[in-house]
């Protein structure tokens, strides 16, 4: 799959507190979290936010609590790829559980700027900044990751491995 | 090549002889926790994959704890939620007003973990299980539902970081002024993915409530868990409540770990991390005068008995600063009925505080003590992110409970040295 977007930049650090503070965490709506995604960094995400959009940022993005409800913000708002220097450890394990793509490129986090137009290849991993012309290269997902990710998340992936076991029985 | 503490556990919990940093393994669990806020999406999930029943019942506990009482109407929907899908499926281990307590004081209190257990729990704050021995890491909703539809879980054996922690700690230093120091030296991604052990000759000086603050502040250096071996103070805490057989590991002599950091814990200062993150750590003579408009004394990391008592043993006989607000919240029911009978309300009430039902509370900006706009606090808790109690432009300084106790009798920050 390839996914291409408009760049949100952030720096390191940024806390799943700021991603979806937790006054909002009385809901798991994925419309209502997305409506206040960032909201505590940047006040003019959600409002300039579209479809396909990517966020780069530099180390240890989605670090503190363990809500899901963070990278489900993130890709209900719209965001295909999070590309980042490091990701936070429950983060990144939330995102493959709900399929949100993310990657680690600290090449392509050190030239790609806010604004620029950056595709990228995801079973690849290769990352094309269409602003520049300049390209990265991705450690792509092993194959029982990507497999989460295709089928659309971890719950998703269970069920699939389970109707085939059935139709093996 | 040897095994650390942690990587014994996987190895047992996986069936393997020995497993190695980076190796992927599927292990069975002893327990998948989840609260208030992280269940309702696991139940969501769970429902989705049309899974008729749990696999381990007994093996699930769910901890109405973050937003409890319910502190509004959506927040006693999630309950509702939660409360229904309980009763359903059978889980007995579901903690509601009149039981519940803080989820990681509560758990080990009620002996449904301990030494040896391999514990996710959907919440980031599970790591403070490795107190007593257990691998214990946090994980996101939907591995809490896939835990337990199965009673497994897939994970990257970590590398590990020990921690040698030496000699006895100074006056009026605690477990959370060892583990904002730790953290303020290796930053909060400095254990990013790794295990924390901790070793030495001071772990017998440290109470089994030390050890759970430090454990639980773990995951604000971004570990994957933090642990300390079983000795008698962790015999002397399980007898009696945990259920299951003591499994005490040790590591191996060549274990192998990535770094070595030792801890001169009687060389510590009281230790305060500023906003907005666990890693900006001070001490007193970096402090400045910082002026405080709120002191919050409880949460998973404070909250114990103990935490109590030095709370008490500060405000006895003072008064709390006028115009400062003072919240204690004991994290669970029992340490609330042990703190009235042992008459630390007392003190508390007559020095100008207030005592909170158990509750996660302010700690995550949830209810029971909201900060304005440009006001601060010190706190007990563990997280000063940006807007993390309250208004985008609050402040939340993270401190033991010696200084957030001599603080709100000073009205800004200070040690109990201060204000004698």
């Amino acid at each position: 799959m390839t996914v291409r977007g408009t760049v949100f930049r952030y720096k390191s650090d940024v806390d799943t507190d700021v991603i979806i503070p937790a006054r909002y965490l009385n809901t798991t709506s994925e419309a209502e979290l997305a409506s206040h995604c960032m909201e505590d960094i940047d006040r003019d995400f959600v409002k300039k936010v579209q479809k396909g959009d990517i966020i780069v940022a530099e180390d240890n993005f989605g670090c503190g609590s363990s809500r899901e409800h963070a990278p489900i913000a993130i890709k209900a708002s719209g965001i295909s790829l999070v590309i980042a220097n490091s990701f936070a450890r429950i983060f990144y394990r939330n995102a493959i559980n709900i399929g949100l793509p993310i990657l680690e490129c600290p090449e392509a986090v050190q030239n790609i700027k806010a604004g620029d137009v950056v595709s990228c290849d995801l079973a690849k991993g290769e990352i094309v900044n269409q602003t520049t012309g300049q390209k990265f290269q991705a450690e792509p997902f092993p194959a029982f990751i990507q497999n989460i990710i295709d089928k659309g998340g971890l719950i998703a992936s269970l069920k699939a491995a389970e109707k085939q076991e059935d139709a093996h029985a | 090549m040897g095994m650390t503490m942690s990587q014994k556990i996987l190895a047992a919990h996986a069936g393997l002889q020995s497993v190695k940093a980076g190796q992927l393994i599927e292990a069975s669990l002893d327990m998948v926790l989840g609260n208030d806020i992280t269940s309702p999406v696991a139940v969501k999930e769970f429902e989705k994959a049309g899974c008729p029943r749990i696999c381990c019942p007994e093996k699930v506990s769910m901890v109405m704890d973050h937003f409890t009482p319910n502190k509004d109407i959506k927040a006693a929907e999630q309950v509702k939620t939660v409360r229904n899908f309980a009763a359903k499926y059978g889980v007995e281990n579901f903690f509601d007003v009149g039981r519940m307590g803080i989820e990681h004081a509560l758990l080990p209190e009620q002996g449904l973990v301990g030494a040896g257990d391999l514990v996710i729990g959907a919440d980031s704050h599970t790591c403070t299980y490795g107190a007593l021995g257990a691998f214990s890491t946090g994980v996101g909703s939907t591995d809490m539902a896939a835990g337990m539809m199965s009673d497994r879980c897939w994970f990257k054996v970590p590398a590990a970081i020990r921690f040698v922690l030496k000699n006895k700690p100074a006056k009026y230093i605690c477990g959370k002024d060892v583990i904002l120091h730790i953290i303020g030296m290796i930053g909060v991604d400095g254990a990013l993915y790794k295990s924390m052990e901790f070793t030495g000759d001071g772990v017998q000086y440290l109470s089994i409530d030390d050890r759970f603050t430090i454990c639980n502040m773990a995951i604000e250096a971004g570990a994957k868990n933090g642990i300390f071996p079983v000795d008698e103070v962790t015999r002397a805490y399980l007898n009696g409540r945990f259920g299951r057989e003591i499994r005490a590991y040790e590591a191996d002599p060549d274990a192998e770990y990535e770094r070595t950091i030792e801890v001169d814990m009687s060389a510590l200062s009281p230790t305060v991390a500023f906003p907005h993150l666990p890693e900006n750590t001070k001490t007193p003579e970096a402090w400045g005068e910082v002026k405080i408009d709120q002191a919050v004394i409880g949460s998973c990391t404070n909250g114990h008995i103990s935490d109590l008592r030095i709370a008490a043993e500060v405000l006895k006989g003072r008064h709390v600063a006028p115009g400062v607000r003072c919240i204690v919240i004991p994290a669970t029911n029992t340490i609330w009925k042990q703190a009235m009978h042992e008459g630390l309300f007392d003190i508390f009430i007559d020095a100008g505080a207030v005592v909170s039902t158990p509750t996660c509370g302010p700690c995550l900006g949830g209810h029971m003590g909201i900060l304005a706009a440009g006001e601060r606090a010190v706190a007990t808790t563990n997280r000063n992110f940006v807007g993390r109690m309250g208004h985008v432009d609050s402040e939340v300084y993270l401190a033991s409970p010696y200084v957030a106790a001599a603080s709100a009798v000073a009205g800004r920050l200070a040690t109990p040295d201060e204000i004698e």
